[in-house]
């Protein structure tokens, strides 16, 4: 019988995993189909308290992972696929096992949000894409729409520039959500031209992407854009399909948790990081969930006995 | 998995499936397997969560050679110039052979779903019956 299982191992997920080892509780962590979460996508993090230099997102997970370690956290390749409840123990389905556990974070993070085109799907691999670092070099001297207003959007759109000989920004506001600094940095990219208020309506080619429709969303103007490929930044949505049955989600699928707490509707079950976070999304506010989480469990295991 | 990830910064296809490394190896498992799978990446998030499904396929679906192969080294000219692969802008690439003859390939992510639903159809199903539900399941208390 495990203490606590934590699914998923971003910052929120690793964080919990550090503290309830700390606490004595020995967790167990399943890691999910991508270890490390979002976060590994990051060529540069810059902005995680206590890094005085720029470190990539796997780095920093890998540090995360290691402090868990060192306090005996144990992990397993594995994604949750089914939670029941039984009395006051949780039965984990993941992989070819189901493991018992007196308690449960959740912490499975966001994935990314797709354009809801038919021919994104047609042409995902074939131009368009979710990952700048992954693909960006499949550009080369090629023109990009990067779609987006974030600071993930900003992000990929400056490292494109590394290879594409022009990159357009598509975004459906005319304002950003992205932070100032990522917005000065983008700005001054000469290679980087900025299409907004946009919306991506189509994507053209026949076997791979040669442009787009964009509408402009106030004036209901379409125009054609030339371009070989399409990088989606258009954010993410959380990971909490398998757990709908067990705790209250919102309209969106995030957990919904007590004010101040991380405690979910389903005692014995707590949410911590991306999952939860409607507003934030940043890996620090990830691990400060996490720790959250962590010292909720230790609290509810305590009462329990 | 981790691990699979971080040693791979420095060490490429840090996986459990066997790597292709040569245009000899290419052409031995395409010559003595009918059906092969390979897979050609790098360690990058699209790339691993493949990697990671074909580690639990290989062992159900024995009647196919499943291999990946590091996409920056020479031998992977052979599938980076394969036609079907030539509007690919995506990693990873994944290609399937039947009798050395390419019956599908696929760019970018692919989920086990996806996956299992091409293996199925072209190579057949595994013998096994639990690929998909998992049903034989060990409880751990």
């Amino acid at each position: 019988m495990e203490n606590v299982v934590i699914a998923g191992s971003g910052p929120a997920g690793l964080t919990a995993a550090l503290y309830t080892a700390r606490a004595g509780l020995n967790p167990l962590v399943l890691e999910g189909h991508i270890p490390g979460g979002q976060l590994i996508v990051s060529n540069e993090v810059e902005n995680y308290p206590g890094f005085t230099e720029p470190i990539s997102g796997i780095e920093l997970v890998d540090r995360f992972r290691k402090q868990a370690e060192q306090f005996a956290a144990r992990f397993k390749s594995e994604s949750v696929e089914e939670v029941k409840k039984q009395n006051d123990i949780f039965e984990v389905s993941a992989g070819n096992q189901t493991i018992a556990t007196r308690s449960l974070i959740i912490a499975t993070g966001a994935q990314a949000r797709r354009l809801p085109i038919p021919t994104e799907r047609k042409f995902y691999g074939k131009g368009v894409s979710g990952c700048a670092t992954c693909d960006g070099a499949f550009f080369r001297n090629k023109e990009v729409l990067v779609v987006g207003g974030g600071n993930t959007a900003m992000q990929d759109a400056v490292f494109l520039t590394r290879f594409a000989s022009k990159v357009t920004i598509v975004h459906r506001r005319d304002y950003l959500r992205a932070a100032a600094i990522e917005v000065e940095r983008t700005k001054k990219e000469p290679k980087i031209e900025w299409m907004v208020p946009r919306i991506v309506e189509e994507i053209l080619g026949s076997d791979s992407v040669t442009g787009a429709i964009l509408r402009n969303p106030q004036t209901n103007e379409e125009h054609r854009i030339q371009c070989d490929g399409i990088f989606v930044a258009i954010g993410h949505d959380p990971q909490t399909k398998v757990f709908k049955e067990l705790v209250k989600t919102d309209e969106n699928g995030f957990i919904q948790v007590e004010a101040g707490s991380t405690r979910t509707s389903m005692p014995g079950v707590f949410a911590c990081g991306d999952v939860r976070d409607l507003v934030y999304k940043q890996a620090v506010v990830a691990a400060g969930h996490g720790c959250m989480a962590a010292i909720d469990v230790e609290h509810y295991l305590e009462r329990k006995g | 998995m981790w691990n699979i990830i971080w040693k791979g910064k420095d060490n490429m296809l840090n996986t459990n499936l066997k790597h292709l490394e040569t245009e000899e190896e290419v052409k031995e498992v395409l010559e003595n397997n009918e059906n092969v799978m390979i897979c050609c990446g790098r360690m990058g998030p699209m790339c691993i969560p493949v990697y990671g499904i074909l580690e639990q396929l290989e062992g159900v679906y024995s009647h196919i050679a499943f291999r990946d192969q590091d996409f920056d080294i020479p031998a992977a000219d052979f599938i980076k110039s394969l036609p079907e692969c030539s509007s690919f802008m995506g990693l990873p690439f994944t290609v399937y052979f039947k009798s050395a003859k390419v019956v599908v390939a696929t760019s970018s992510i692919q989920s086990k779903e996806q996956i299992t639903k091409i293996l199925d159809k072209e190579f057949g199903k595994s013998s096994l019956n639990n690929v998909h539900q998992n049903s034989k399941r060990s409880i751990v208390k």
